[in-house]
């Protein structure tokens, strides 16, 4: 397994000449494997946008290092080290500059120099793993925001990154719209291997990572598979997350005093639960 | 105050080779005090009926009611000031649209705008900024010092300081963590009992809309599709697909739970609190039975 991404011991502050202001990022460590979809989960402010402008290189630690593919990143290797990494942010309409799906898609290997030759087939290749091919020549703002988010990952797909980091991508989309992403992203990771790192406060994209780092105030709090994490139970929610569906209610229907064996992280297992140890009589 | 929509249709760019029609002959009462929820899927309508609610967008045909104001359609309309006062509209992500030096100027902005006295509008600033759960002393900071979270509540307050009858929610809890999404949603729940605020939630959130809302409308490529309860609209799993929307999770479990059984509960759950007492109950009944 190669080393894709690490953080030693990052700090970094908004305002580094006051001492007494809360540092965004403080003393964070972990690192990402080649293959890997590691999600970064915390509450608003808990430091989970800083640090993926630092892996960006949009900001850069006052202590620790930022390592891209064993490279600590610099203000000289910046660009090199961005051409490997594929950012997908937020807000849909924020990121679009082509005229039609296509020339939004180009756009990054246009600035990159690639020959116009070789920029027609990646554009297409990277709009068939998104499922937007039969969109070539549509608007990017008549869309829905699922399919503005795929053309967004193609966009980053495009320049063919060793790591692809989604921002919120799917907190402003509907249900719908979240699916779409959700399962573009596995079917990529399941054909290609990409490296993914994703920032959220979505339990079902959480549940789908390999490992979750769990952000409070700036701290790395924990680190661990999601069984492990959602172990942690009443502290998440003391700290601003929640629990999966089937956890919550598992805990709801014990406090009703209704037998259950498990926690149940799945519904699946809640549904069995309740059948083996209540109704199966 | 209550808001009526007869047979409003709406185009944008009307008579123009861009003319993209938004709305058809939607009817839609939403009476005084209710909590009424807006849902549809991304483009059916939902923000084009919002900006009617208090005449941002006026209709191309049909008529919209606002309580004892009538916008009809192809007639010019002064002074719209008391309708904007009276619906307060909060837009989503409206921390964008904080400005001023001080979160106590940006309360009291809106106010002062409609002619409330600074005097009064600071003492509604002051009681605003305790109800939305921050402390007194962040009136004095700058709103772009603030947490996201923060920054969200101020612009909230601003919208409740001009005091309006009815608040209309556009995806409110966006981007919010899971538990500054329940405190917003308790906050204006709050609101809407204490203060008989009329409430509508435009959202995507089937979960917030079976919790909160007395009653739901749909929205579906411009139409008005489906209006009821709650239990009404969420025992209609068939026709929420062809709306590409989905059921609560809480329904959706409980139909699993059912499958599995091979029998039904007996009624429809719509919070996950709600589901565990109807289990709980059900197993207690059985037990006793026996």
């Amino acid at each position: 397994m190669h080393e894709i991404l690490s953080l030693n011991h990052v700090t970094f502050t908004y305002a580094p000449e006051e001492p007494t202001v809360k540092k965004a990022v403080e003393d964070v460590s972990f690192h990402v494997e080649e293959g890997e979809w590691i999600a970064i989960v915390g509450h608003n402010g808990s430091g989970k946008s800083t640090i993926a402008r630092l892996i960006s290189g949009l900001l850069f630690p006052q202590s620790g290092t930022v390592n891209v593919l064993g490279q600590t990143l610099s203000e000289e290797n910046l660009w090199e080290s961005r051409s490997q990494i594929g950012m997908v942010f937020q807000n849909p309409d924020n990121q679009f500059v082509g005229a039609t799906v296509q020339d939004d898609v180009a756009f990054a290997l246009e600035n990159n120099g690639v020959p116009y030759e070789d920029m027609v087939e990646r554009v297409h290749e990277a709009l068939k793993q998104v499922k937007m091919d039969d969109f070539l020549n549509h608007e990017p703002q008549h869309l829905s925001g699922g399919q503005k988010q795929r053309v967004a990952i193609a966009g980053a797909l495009a320049l063919r990154p060793r790591l692809l980091i989604l921002d919120e991508a799917t907190s402003m989309l509907d249900p719908q719209g979240r699916q779409e992403v959700l399962s573009v992203v596995r079917d990529l990771r399941e054909k290609t291997g990409l490296t993914v790192l994703s920032i959220t406060h979505d339990l079902e994209e959480a549940v789908m990572a390999d490992r979750l780092l769990f952000m409070n105030g700036g701290k790395k709090y924990a680190e661990g598979t999601p069984s492990e994490i959602f172990a942690l139970g009443d502290q998440l929610i003391e700290l601003g997350l929640d629990l999966p569906f089937a956890m919550k209610l598992t805990k709801l229907l014990q406090a009703e005093s209704v037998q259950l064996q498990g926690e149940n992280m799945t519904e699946e297992q809640l549904v069995n639960d309740l059948w083996t140890s209540n109704f199966k009589k | 105050m209550d808001i009526e929509l007869q047979k409003v249709s709406f185009a944008y760019a009307p008579g123009t080779p861009f003319e993209k029609r938004a709305l058809f002959d939607v009817d839609l009462a939403i009476p005084s005090d209710s909590y009424q929820a807006i849902i549809g899927h991304t483009g059916s309508g939902k923000s084009t009926i919002l900006q009617h609610l208090n005449a941002l967008l006026k209709p191309t045909e049909g008529s919209v009611r606002i309580g004892d104001r009538t916008i009809h359609a192809g007639k010019k309309e002064n002074d719209l000031r008391p309708v904007r006062q009276k619906v307060g509209i909060v837009f989503q992500f409206p921390e964008h649209q904080l400005f001023e030096e001080t979160v106590l100027k940006d309360i009291i902005f809106g106010p002062m705008n409609f002619g409330v006295s600074e005097e009064e509008a600071i003492n509604r600033a002051h009681t605003l900024i305790k109800l939305v759960g921050l402390p007194e002393s962040v009136l004095e900071k700058s709103p772009f010092d603030l947490s996201g979270g923060q920054m969200r509540r101020v612009a909230i307050a601003g919208v409740l300081a001009m005091e309006p009858e009815v608040i209309v929610l556009d995806e409110p809890t966006a981007g919010l963590d899971p538990r500054g999404r329940t405190e917003i949603m308790e906050l204006f729940y709050r609101l809407h009992r204490e203060r008989h605020l009329t409430t509508i939630l435009v959202t995507h959130s089937m979960e917030d809309a079976a919790r909160y809302a007395d009653r739901i409308a749909i929205m579906h490529e411009g139409h008005c599709v489906l209006t009821g309860t709650p239990e009404e609209i969420f025992s209609n799993a068939e026709e929420l697909v062809n709306y590409r929307l989905e059921l609560p999770h809480v329904v959706r479990f409980q139909h699993q739970l059912e499958q599995k059984m091979g029998r039904k509960l007996p009624k429809l759950c719509l919070t996950e609190e709600e589901l565990a007492k109807t289990i709980a109950q059900l197993l207690r009944e059985e037990r006793d039975g026996q």
